[in-house]
């Protein structure tokens, strides 16, 4: 029912992962798969564009958590751009953006990158 | 008369709160209320389904009611289950969570009370229904 889609780009040190669809378990299992392949490669900077991103549940983002547990290790950075009001609302309520940072644009984001 | 009333019966079944927020999303629709208000219900909506689904244990179905009252949408969802202790729910703070054992998860009730106006449990041996409120004016 559910189809959850991640496109990346690599800019040089730069990971961005462009989200599709309903961050629910499996989508947050996809988004740290991806993230933790490219953190033993060595990249520590991670950008989210989450504009097709329109609905997420508590266990999608606290995966999101367990990547920014895993960046601290290695000095790295999580951040995220695009997002729906009621996301940006839920990453606040869960003390999300204490810990990652949230952007209104890709370039605003690149700027802090 | 009796309220308007629209009941759902969602089988436990991997992203069913899918269907129950299309249905949030109507009935927000017909009461006019704002999108950000919708969000938040359709949001609360999700966690409460998630919590029937996965904590509950239940292994029948899940109901869900709209009641649409003339000031405000109240929503019931019932399951099944072996019910939970509210007080024994600890508050989660993300401080606690990052670089320790504790599990990342655990923020839907958080979350219900964060984004409705009233939240009331009742749960038993027999199950539990979550009752929420979205006031039309706040």
């Amino acid at each position: 029912m559910n189809q959850f889609n991640v496109n990346i780009q690599v800019e040089n040190d730069l990971v961005i992962l462009i989200t599709e669809g309903y961050l629910n378990h499996e989508g947050g299992e996809m988004i740290s798969g991806i993230c933790y392949e490219h953190i033993s490669n060595g990249k520590t900077r991670f950008l989210l564009d989450m504009a097709q991103t329109k609905v997420v549940n508590s266990i999608g983002v606290s995966i999101l958590i367990e990547i920014i547990e895993k960046l601290q290790e290695v000095d790295g950075k999580l951040g995220y751009y695009n997002l729906a009001p009621i996301v940006d609302k839920t990453f606040k309520i869960m003390g999300l953006t204490k810990y990652s940072s949230v952007y209104a644009t890709k370039e605003e984001a690149l700027a802090d990158f | 008369m009796d309220k308007p009333k629209i009941e759902l019966k969602l089988p436990i079944i991997a992203n069913m709160e899918l269907v129950a927020i299309n249905t949030a999303e109507v009935v927000a629709k017909h009461m006019d209320l704002s999108d950000e208000k919708a969000a938040e219900i359709s949001m609360a909506l999700i966690e409460a389904c998630i919590n029937a689904f996965e904590h509950s244990q239940a292994q029948n179905n899940v109901f869900i009611h709209f009641i649409l009252e003339d000031d405000s949408l109240v929503i019931k969802v019932i399951d099944q289950g072996i019910g939970f202790d509210k007080s024994k729910v600890q508050i989660p703070k993300i401080e606690n969570k990052l670089g320790t054992d504790e599990r990342k998860r655990g923020w839907g009730l958080q979350l219900i009370q964060e984004l409705m106006d009233t939240v009331e449990f009742e749960s038993t041996k027999e199950g539990t229904t979550v009752t929420m409120t979205k006031k039309k004016e706040s």
